[in-house]
């Protein structure tokens, strides 16, 4: 890649302090630093440094979406054509699936990474790799139908408001994809919620029901989908949250690189099973009702557990605090689910809740040492 | 009297090019050197100046702010110069040496019989106080104070560290008198942390409370053995020494003489044959890196590739040092250096590498950032390197905004730049957390004292 590096090589100057086109330096150096990873040798601290950057990061999660990205495109077919009867191949329903998705995918980055990419030049620091991640979050649990430009806006105030506003990747309070569902969930809610928008098409093709097991639930409906057609994932709901195996498969990668954190996705099951097992020896109404351990396959319970709740940004930093945190997640996303019967999915406004939270669990995980250490001293001075 | 510390977290980097334990002496120099850059918060006066005529022995200058501590010239011979750098301040004062040293005669003493008085002003006269670190702040001591204990690691668990046991070979007696003479400046114990997995000569030292100490790096850290031995609080002081510094004064009450001889590794991917050498510090260390190192795109340190400090092909060996490892600069570009599994010659704590698969593989890193720096992002890599009952990345993000009270209460006083060594290394979003720590120590000296 010798030429390729010859051309930048060229241009580097002109966006360097002093040059040209100094301004527009970190959109630049956001595009060279993707291309190659730069020169720069340690000046001062430690003289080798771990291979990891954020960039390598930040793509490990990336690859870990890609299973639940295929069979959500594949699922957006194969929804819509077993709804009205009709038999198609893998390939005509994941195309289906594709031409519905991808738009999604590209507003969501076009949108997202112009916003990042126009602070970065506006404030002079670095393009963050933040919305790598984000940008394929956001379409993958939005409902298919939802309009584009709704997409659109909802990027625009999760990255503004929710992002650029605390400063930019690694400041913000709220998960940003999540962030953008709840702006679009709460502006647009015929678009986000219902039994009409969970298949494609559902709204305007007769014969096709969009409805989720939760919302079925909610309506006090018996369900009757099979325990493996909810593992596998053959069942409506946003694109992504669908396939418990496929989520599985991400989370192992996760775990296994060791970019995500193993006691934030423990304590959000054990919180959750805890929860709706207690629900289950309640027993008042149908949701009270639903097994404990098929209230984790369904909803968006596990896809927010290995991808949202573990955003270490917005999550609790301490390791007591992961497990508080956690735990916590779990208990609210079903107690939301059982109670509040017009919106039967609780993992969203749970983990945002929690994000909120975050700081305040740490605040008193770190005011455990001070106080261990004020003991100390104590101990030391009236030896 | 003896207690095992487990360390559970931490991380051990294999590089190549270990020191083999052989031992030879290294040449002596036309000139010696000693740096006053080596001591953190010193600012030297001048005894002397240039063309005087010194002895192994003779003070050279002394810290502004202490005059008890002095720093005493390693070799006889003349001043040679004193080079200075910005602000006139000193780098360097070069010594021409005679071809043999002539030692200045401090007279023999024996530890058990002075006042711990006498044996200050004994330490003080011959230039031995800058080999007493204090923490907090991780500078020379003040001779004037009576620490809480004393501290002396004698392994270092840092990449290609030298073996002190193997370097302190036929100083066993010196070593023991330096134990006795420690034990007279504390009203407290002195405490002698040795390699858990390797018995030495250190196991049977007498007068120190010795802890067998196993864990991955950084176990050989002095910081974290005091954190799990006998942790520092507000106020309190505590002293520690390099198991060599213990031996020049060890010899210094045997003989009467000032020896400042050490052993030091030369080490790295870059050194043909790495093994010991035996020299008087403030060697110069141009010719042996001539002999020794090929390339010319490289990086020299004086110390540990995570701590040491970056020097040119002419420096001198520094004051404390007993490791320089020569690794290859990483200027380069890499495209797409950032796509996982690839690039699997770098070493990484997670698996984002394919580099897990061959955990025992010695690697030759370079000085390449492998990134560039971002704002903190991930959590809990930090405390996974990090042994000690202490949130690091809350301190450090504490002494970013120089919130004193806040660093006071979250640990300040028990760490040293070395201790987040680990943290600058395994760091994704490539915190300079060494820098900041240092800052944050300078500001307290500053404004608590």
């Amino acid at each position: 890649m010798q030429f390729l590096n010859n051309i930048m090589e060229k241009y580097r100057p002109h966006f360097k302090k002093g040059g040209k086109f100094e301004k527009y330096g970190p959109a630049f150096s956001g595009i060279d630093t993707f291309l190659f990873v730069p020169n720069h040798t340690t000046k001062s601290g430690a003289h080798i440094r771990d291979g990891i950057d954020l960039k390598r990061v930040m793509i490990i999660v990336v690859f870990a979406l890609i299973p639940v990205t295929v069979f959500g495109m594949w699922n957006i077919g194969y929804q819509h054509f077993s709804q009205l009867g009709i038999e198609k191949g893998f390939w005509e329903l994941f195309g289906y699936g594709a031409i519905r998705f991808l738009p999604m995918v590209i507003v969501s980055y076009v949108v997202g990474l112009g916003i990042e990419f126009a602070y970065a030049v506006m404030r002079g620091h670095a393009v963050n790799e933040g919305y790598l991640v984000s940008g394929l979050l956001i379409p993958l649990i939005m409902p298919i139908d939802l309009p584009l430009p709704m997409l659109a806006i909802s990027v625009v105030f999760a990255v503004i408001i929710g992002k650029e506003a605390f400063g930019g990747t690694g400041m913000n309070i709220l998960n940003p994809a999540l962030l953008a569902r709840a702006f679009a969930f709460f502006s647009y809610a015929g678009s986000m919620s219902g039994d009409t928008v969970w298949v494609a098409d559902a709204g305007i093709t007769d014969g096709v029901s969009g409805e989720t097991i939760l919302g079925a639930l909610a309506q006090g409906k018996e369900v009757s989908t099979s325990v493996v057609d909810m593992f596998m994932g053959y069942i409506p709901g946003s694109v992504g949250e669908t396939s418990v195996l496929m989520i599985l498969i991400g989370a192992a990668f996760l775990l296994f690189t060791g970019i995500a954190s193993w006691r934030i996705m423990l304590a959000t099951i054990l919180g959750g099973a805890f929860t709706a097992f207690l629900f289950n020896i309640w027993d008042l109404n149908a949701l009270m009702q639903f097994p404990w351990w098929q209230h984790l396959l369904v909803g968006g319970f596990l896809f927010g557990t290995v991808f949202m709740a573990t955003d270490p940004v917005t999550a609790a930093q301490t390791t007591k605090g992961k497990w508080i945190y956690g735990f916590l997640i779990g208990v609210l996303a079903i107690l939301v689910r059982v109670f509040n019967g017009a919106y039967p999915e609780g993992m969203m406004m749970a983990i945002l809740l929690m994000n909120v939270f975050a700081p305040l669990i740490d605040h008193y995980v770190i005011e455990g040492n001070i106080k261990r250490r004020e003991k100390r001293l104590q101990k030391t001075a009236t030896a | 009297m003896s207690q095992d510390i487990r360390i559970k977290k931490g991380l051990n980097i294999k590089l190549k090019g270990k020191a083999e334990k052989t031992l030879s002496e290294l040449k002596r120099t036309e000139v010696y050197a000693i740096k006053p850059t080596d001591f953190q918060g010193v600012i030297p006066k001048l005894t002397v100046k240039v063309g005087d005529a010194v002895k192994a022995g003779d003070i050279l200058f002394y810290s502004k702010a202490n005059e008890l501590v002095k720093f005493a010239s390693p070799v006889s011979g003349s001043i040679k110069e004193i080079t200075r750098g910005a602000k006139r301040r000193i780098l360097e004062i070069r010594i021409t040496a005679d071809s043999e040293d002539t030692y200045k005669d401090f007279g023999k003493k024996d530890p058990t019989k002075l006042s711990t008085e006498e044996i200050k002003d004994y330490l003080s006269e011959a230039g031995c106080f800058p080999y007493f670190i204090q923490r907090p702040y991780d500078v020379v001591v003040d001779p004037n104070d009576s620490p809480k204990a004393i501290f002396i690691s004698t392994f270092s668990s840092a990449p290609l560290a030298a073996d002190e046991a193997f370097a302190l070979q036929g100083q066993e007696e010196a070593f023991q008198t330096g134990i006795n003479v420690l034990k007279k400046l504390t009203s407290g114990e002195v405490h002698l942390s040795v390699n858990g997995d390797e018995t030495s000569f250190f196991n049977k030292i007498e007068g120190a409370i010795v802890h067998r100490v196993f864990g991955k790096h950084p176990s050989g850290n002095v910081g974290v053995q005091i954190n799990k031995i006998d942790p520092i609080n507000q106020g309190e002081r505590v002293w520690t020494l390099k198991p060599q510094d213990v031996a020049i004064i060890g010899r210094l009450f045997l003989t009467g003489k000032y020896d400042a001889t050490r052993v030091f590794a030369l080490a790295g991917s870059e050194v043909q044959k790495p093994h010991y050498y035996k020299a008087k510090q403030g060697v110069n260390l141009e010719l042996l890196f001539q002999q020794q190192v090929q390339n010319s795109n490289v990086r020299y340190i004086n110390g540990d590739v995570l701590t040491g400090k970056w020097v040119r092909k002419n420096n001198f060996l520094s004051f404390y040092n007993t490791l320089i490892s020569v690794i290859p600069e990483g200027d380069h570009y890499t495209f797409f250096g950032w796509m996982p599994f690839t690039q699997n010659n770098l070493f990484s704590m997670s698996r984002t590498f394919l580099s897990w698969l061959t955990p025992n593989k010695e690697y030759e890193l370079d000085t390449n950032m492998n990134g560039e720096e971002r704002a903190m992002v991930l959590t809990g890599e930090m405390e996974s390197v990090f042994p000690m009952d202490i949130y690091p990345m809350q301190l450090l993000k504490a002494t970013l905004v120089s919130d004193i009270e806040k660093m006071e209460k979250l640990g300040i006083y028990e760490v040293a730049p070395e201790d987040f060594a680990l943290i600058d290394f395994t760091s994704s979003s490539k915190v300079e957390a060494q820098a900041i720590i240092r800052e944050g120590l300078d500001l307290m000296i500053k404004e608590v004292g």
